[in-house]
């Protein structure tokens, strides 16, 4: 029978009219109108004259950026505005900055995740987008384009007036990379008045990750992005000869003052902590669950490869008792090796060999799974201890990082630890691991050489998995008599309120066997030249206190498994130290790392000053890894210039 | 998740390539914000999205308007074009949502518009006139409710396969494949009826 469709069909088309030309030419002008008015702009978006097509342009572009505009305070004036301008005027971006107007079919693409942070849009230094400069040459942009109106410092907005003033109204329009790094950080610390807020408190952090991402930045030909810098993190990179407790407790505090580097009318505090470290026979088993991400993005040398020689490194530092599991998350998580003796190298490595990339992440199935197996695995004595590797891209069922964070502190209080170990450079989410890894107790440190995996994995392994003290907080109180004004280097991420320092709720880091804690202060004695502030004209009490103490130096912290704090506390004289080989190279690279973020306290002093400074206090370096940090910031300096 | 577009739809392109590129590259770019791919996307998919308002309205002054409202919406709505389907069923989605919006809008209107809706008015009228098959075709369409409508309107013009036009309707291909039955059956009703009377 005749599909009475066909009739339809047939009835249908011959009934269709011709679209009236009038009003179709009439209708495509006036959407035209409409569409250019949406994207902001009736003309099409601008690109540089020179700019390659595509998205190698793209790329050419910000490098051309990072290199042309590579002073830390440029880059740092001009994240922001570079930023804001990108979302706003360049409507090719949004595809790249909004998740859901991306193409789904691009079949070069890499892996992609699902996430929608835009890399640079937070820069951290959005106050150097003074509005001044900014009405100048981005007047056209709708209200948001202008940087939200923060608290500006004087220095802050003149930085970026000049840095403004530096790009010429054809400096090319750039995209940020559509890689989707997130970094943690926090506005540099300011000068604090010893007079107004005289006690300072913070958290240690023995993290390393801030120094493995700058030096990746670096040794690929760019200058890390300022909000990258974490200064603590790069000055707690390395091992300093403090000298050991020697009476029975955890960590011995060394203090010492000095001449401040780049201002010779302040003075460095130094503040060292060295973690005993137990005698290394005595150690208890050690149960290790290795958490693997094994999404699509791992894949790739510097990745997987990476990880998997990693731990073969370290599988040579365990012991026969020790016990190793390995659980994988990847679309779906899954145990690829039970609780296996340390003692059974080939079948560790059988399992760590068969691991492959592919699929996506799904890291808090996996991460439930890695802390039933480490709780399995446990018994009376044993340190139980997750590896986390990945990364980054930690994109978890869990909506909520919060959430997540919480479970993971949930965690921490059954005793099981939880370190992140970052690979890979692109979609690193610098920010999850610093807060996994610090709800877990653990430390964040970023693999990017097998160099560094023997680092952290076999050199300082003890100290990565042997907690010795937990919680460990310092609060400095200056004395007014003697420190007219100071300023925290670093330790932007670890601020705690001064009220915390007595709570033992309040979380903080964590030392290991045999690590170090640096932290160091640039302090301005009263009476110095080098004070910024005026004296107050109303109210100024009388500085009172004795005139040989800079301050008192308090620290608490938890034996493992305990839930009471103790304290201990220092008085902190006015008296210079010569500055020993460890002092030097801490300041160095604090200086290094304050160029780097783009500080505003180091006057004229350059790069060459914190090379000459570091190369003084190079001293034995056994491993070598001053000598590699000179050579970073020689690189540095060249990429600077 | 930003996408390495440039690597699927060069940003900028001749206008002799354009002739080649095809409508989901065109629409790519579009969303990211380039007015020539607009321009020649629009150009090229005005007189299908005509045909098909047409066949969802069956007056031709409402598929004038029809589409002068979806071509006027279309920048808005472009940068929600994600890729992940082809921009024709996209485009169908939002001209079928159109057409519903527009339907909601005169039945609230105290039926004010015609078309296949008031068609048994309007024959009245004509029925000295004749135009027997255009009749017939009004009178097939008009007898129809609303989704069995669309559905038609859809497979009907441009041979769009019942799974395509599943996707626009967000049904299944199954509930496609049903509708088309019940107007087959609706058709062969309507023709028993006409040879008895």
């Amino acid at each position: 029978m005749k599909d009475p469709l066909d009739d339809l069909k047939s009835a249908m088309d011959a009934a269709t009219p011709p679209s009236d030309s009038t009003r179709r030419a009439e209708n495509l002008a006036r959407a035209q109108e409409i569409f250019a008015r949406h994207q902001g702009s009736a003309t099409p978006p601008r690109h540089s004259s020179d700019r390659p097509k595509g998205w190698a342009g793209i790329m050419t572009g910000v490098r051309q950026m990072f290199a042309t505009l590579a002073t830390p305070r440029a880059l740092t004036a001009t994240t922001a505005l570079v930023a804001c301008v990108v979302f706003v005027a360049l409507p090719d971006t949004r595809a790249l900055l909004l998740p859901s107007l991306a193409p789904q079919d691009a079949t070069a693409a890499p892996p992609m995740r699902e996430r929608a942070v835009a890399p640079y849009a937070v820069a951290p230094d959005s106050t150097a987008a003074s509005e001044g400069s900014a009405d100048m040459h981005f007047a056209p942009l709708p209200s948001r384009a202008t940087a939200p109106p923060a608290q500006r410092e004087a220095l802050h907005s003149k930085a970026g007036a000049r840095a403004v003033g530096a790009m010429t109204a054809d400096a090319p329009v750039v995209q940020p990379e559509a890689d989707t790094e997130a970094f943690a950080n926090d506005d540099p610390n300011p000068v604090k008045i010893t007079s107004e807020t005289p006690v300072s408190t913070f958290s240690i952090d023995v993290d390393t990750a801030s120094y493995g991402v700058v030096r990746s930045s670096i040794l690929s030909g760019v200058l890390p992005p300022p909000e990258a810098v974490r200064v603590e993190e790069m000055i707690n990179y390395f091992p300093y000869a403090y000298p050991a407790p020697d009476d029975g407790t955890a960590f011995r505090p060394t203090v010492s003052l000095m001449e401040t580097p780049w201002n010779s009318d302040t003075r460095l505090l130094r503040i060292g902590l060295q973690g005993a470290l137990p005698a290394i026979a005595d150690r208890p088993p050690l149960n290790l669950v290795f958490l693997i991400d094994t999404s699509g993005s791992m894949q790739g040398a510097d990745r997987l490869g990476l990880l998997k020689q990693s731990f073969r490194l370290m599988l040579g530092q365990l012991r026969p008792e020790d016990e190793v599991a390995i659980v994988t998350y990847a679309g779906s998580a899954g145990q690829v090796l039970d609780p296996t003796p340390a003692s059974d190298r080939a079948t560790i490595i059988a399992a760590l060999d068969r691991l492959e990339a592919g699929g996506s992440t799904a890291g808090q199935a996996g991460l439930q799974q890695a802390y039933a197996t480490a709780a399995s695995m446990a018994q009376n004595g044993d340190v139980s201890r997750i590896l986390l590797a990945t990364d980054g891209d930690f994109n978890v069922g869990l909506a909520d990082p919060k959430a997540l964070e919480r479970f993971i502190a949930d965690k921490r209080d059954s005793g099981t630890y939880l370190s992140v170990l970052g690979f890979g450079r692109g979609n690193l989410d610098d920010a999850t691991m610093q807060a996994l890894a610090q709800s877990g107790n653990g430390q964040a440190a970023y693999i990017d050489t097998l160099a560094e995996a023997q680092k952290v994995l076999v050199d300082q392994l003890t100290g990565a998995l042997f907690p010795i003290a937990n919680d460990v907080k310092i609060q400095v109180e200056f004395n007014p008599a003697t420190v007219a004004e100071y300023r925290l280097i670093g330790y932007e991420t670890r601020a705690l309120r001064r009220e915390d320092f007595n709570n033992d709720k309040v979380d903080a880091g964590e030392i290991g066997a045999g690590h170090s804690v640096t932290a160091l202060y640039e302090i301005t004695p009263v009476g110095s030249p080098a004070v910024l502030s005026d004296p107050r004209r109303y109210g100024t009490p009388a500085p009172t206190g004795d005139s040989d103490e800079i301050g008192l130096l308090r620290l608490r912290s938890k034996a493992p498994g305990r839930d009471t704090s103790t304290l201990s506390e220092i008085v902190l004289p006015t008296a210079l130290t010569a500055p020993d080989d460890e002092a030097r190279f801490a300041a160095a690279i604090a200086g290094f790392g304050q160029v780097l973020r783009g500080s505003d306290y180091l006057g004229d002093w350059t790069l060459e000053d914190a090379i000459a400074l570091a190369v003084s206090g190079t001293g034995d370096d056994p491993f070598g890894y001053r000598r590699e940090a000179v050579n970073l910031m020689r690189l540095a300096q060249s990429l600077k210039n | 998740m930003p996408t390495r577009q440039g690597l699927t739809a060069p940003l900028r392109q001749t206008t002799v390539m354009r002739m080649n590129t095809s409508d989901h590259a065109l629409a790519m770019a579009a969303a990211g914000g380039d007015s020539a791919a607009f321009a020649a996307l629009l150009e090229r998919s005005y007189d299908r999205l005509f045909g098909l308002c047409f066949r969802l309205t069956g007056a031709r002054d409402q598929a004038e308007d029809l589409t002068q409202d979806i071509c006027l919406s279309l920048p808005a709505k472009l940068p929600g074009f994600r890729g992940d389907a082809q921009f024709s069923t996209w485009l169908y989605r939002v001209a079928v949502n159109a057409a519903h919006d527009r339907r909601r809008r005169a039945s609230s209107h105290a039926k004010a518009a015609t078309g296949w809706g008031d068609w048994e008015v309007a024959r009245q009228a004509d029925i000295a006139q004749g135009a027997a098959r255009q009749d017939w075709l009004s009178g097939a369409m008009a007898a129809l409710p609303d989704d069995l409508r669309d559905t038609l309107a859809l497979t009907l013009g441009d041979d769009l396969t019942h799974g395509e036009a599943a996707a626009v309707l967000g049904i299944s291909e199954g509930t496609v494949s049903w509708r088309l039955s019940e107007v087959r059956k609706h058709l062969r009703a309507m023709a028993e009826k006409e040879t008895t009377t």
